[in-house]
């Protein structure tokens, strides 16, 4: 049987994870490879590393440590931030990483998701969207989540995985940070209308709402979190054994 | 030491890392003559079968691949690579595998439960299906892999030695001989993975 993933993010800027963490045992807790590690370690079941950094200084040292990451760790990689061409899915996948995840650079150009579908294959092009609520209508955000782009959020997605995006990363800015709990209301209506994996982003606050995410939702396939598995709130093997419990499917 | 084949498909820097975790001898060619002298080979592949195959024979490694088998050099493919190592493909049409094995790769449209998403991807369970096989010697039932694929093996009973559970039992593993291959990625797979890239190692060392 398949598993439900459960998966770590790591925001990373100019070579370091941002957002303290802390962790016994691990001596530099802002290095991704160490934290990368760790988490490759204790039941993670990919990592996606993401690179907010502005500079190209910092891309180059992203770079280099995605290729020292994809070195130690043996479970598939996730990368995002900053793809915008082409050529930025080559740098990355040349490093290590499995797949790619695109947002703003979607946004600007759709073509992006069709091209590099053709190129390296669905199963590579992850389509990641910061989703809100505006006057009851869910809508794309751009940039961050700062900029609203007036599209609607349900078609938008669908038409990106038309054009061959092979999973779908939904981040709801309605409910990231609250930690009440992920927005299964837009997760529904993503799931209802794709037939990729869907990946539940923001709002996890503690085990039970990776159950109820679960239980509620089966065709959710992963629960990604950032916050909580970094300061330990919520560990995974932990987690994990809840889930299973639960009669949820899950590596242990 | 172990070569991994570069037919130019694919990116071989996971594979190659994994085996160097592991503390393997590894090398990445696409070169006869330094293949052959590998104790091991690994044919790696991702992409259509049909351009994979292509290449294959295009690089002339595929009369290459077929000589070593022939001469019982432990050879393991993985993902798209375990797919050509069978007699044909029916992706996107109909297309010459190596013949090392027995059976033939199909697409899952059509023949699995239509909730279910293609491609399989993710980590599934293994159902090890034949408990002599050299390779899976240090994998428990139930151990967990990473898959990501479209399309599977099929007719490979006499070969057949591990299975995956995805609205039927889809092929994942296979052993004949000298003749290995994965349809799940060991380098994506965490330990369980790395262990069966060890056992491969031990086999291919123990065979020279």
């Amino acid at each position: 049987m398949i598993t439900k993933r459960i998966i770590p993010c790591l925001d990373v800027r100019n070579g370091r994870v941002v957002k303290g963490v802390n962790f016994e045992g691990l001596s530099d807790v802002s290095s991704p490879i160490e934290l990368g590690k760790y988490y490759s370690d204790n039941g993670a079941d990919e990592l996606v590393f993401y690179d907010i950094t502005a500079s190209a200084e910092g891309r180059a040292l992203f770079t280099d440590i995605l290729t020292e990451v994809a070195k130690t760790i043996f479970i598939p990689l996730t990368v995002g931030g900053g793809i915008n061409t082409l050529d930025d899915f080559d740098r990355v996948l040349k490093c290590g990483a499995d797949k790619v995840s695109v947002n703003s650079g979607a946004i600007r150009d759709p073509e992006l998701i069709t091209k590099a579908a053709k190129k390296y294959g669905d199963q590579c092009v992850v389509i990641s969207a910061d989703v809100k609520r505006v006057d009851g209508v869910f809508r794309v955000f751009a940039k961050g989540g700062r900029e609203n782009t007036g599209m609607e959020a349900i078609s938008w997605i669908k038409s990106c995985v038309d054009r061959g995006a092979g999973e779908v990363v939904l981040n709801s800015i309605d409910t990231d940070g609250v930690k009440g709990g992920f927005d299964l209301e837009m997760l529904r209506a993503v799931s209802d209308v794709v037939n990729v994996p869907v990946i539940a982003s923001g709002g996890a606050g503690c085990i039970d709402d990776f159950v109820t995410l679960f239980n509620t939702l089966p065709k959710v396939d992963a629960g990604l979190a950032a916050s909580i598995f970094h300061f330990g709130e919520v560990e995974i093997p932990e987690l994990k054994k809840v889930l299973q419990k639960n009669n949820i499917n899950v590596r242990l | 030491m172990i070569g991994i084949i570069d037919y130019g498909v694919g990116n071989l820097f996971s594979l190659k890392s994994s085996f160097e975790a592991i503390g393997e001898e590894v090398f990445v060619s696409g070169d006869k003559n330094e293949l052959a002298k590998a104790d091991g080979l690994i044919l790696p592949g991702v992409g259509a079968f049909e351009d994979a195959a292509n290449k294959l024979r295009q690089s002339g490694l595929d009369e290459f691949v077929k000589e070593e088998a022939d001469k019982g050099t432990p050879l393991m493919g993985i993902c798209l690579g375990m797919q050509i190592l069978f007699e044909k493909s029916f992706e996107y049409g109909e297309h010459q595998g190596l013949g090392l094995l027995k059976g033939h790769v199909v697409p899952m449209e059509g023949s699995l439960p239509k909730e279910l998403k293609i491609p399989h991807i993710g980590w599934n369970s293994l159902h090890i299906t034949s408990t002599d096989c050299e390779l899976l010697r240090n994998i428990n039932e139930g151990d967990c892999v990473y898959f990501v694929h479209s399309f599977y093996a099929q007719g490979c009973e006499d070969s057949l030695i591990a299975t995956a559970e995805y609205g039927k039992e889809l092929t994942a593993a296979v052993a004949k001989g000298n003749v290995y291959g994965c349809q799940f990625h060991p380098e994506k797979s965490g330990s369980v993975g790395l262990r069966i890239l060890s056992t491969f190692s031990e086999i291919s060392k123990q065979t020279r």
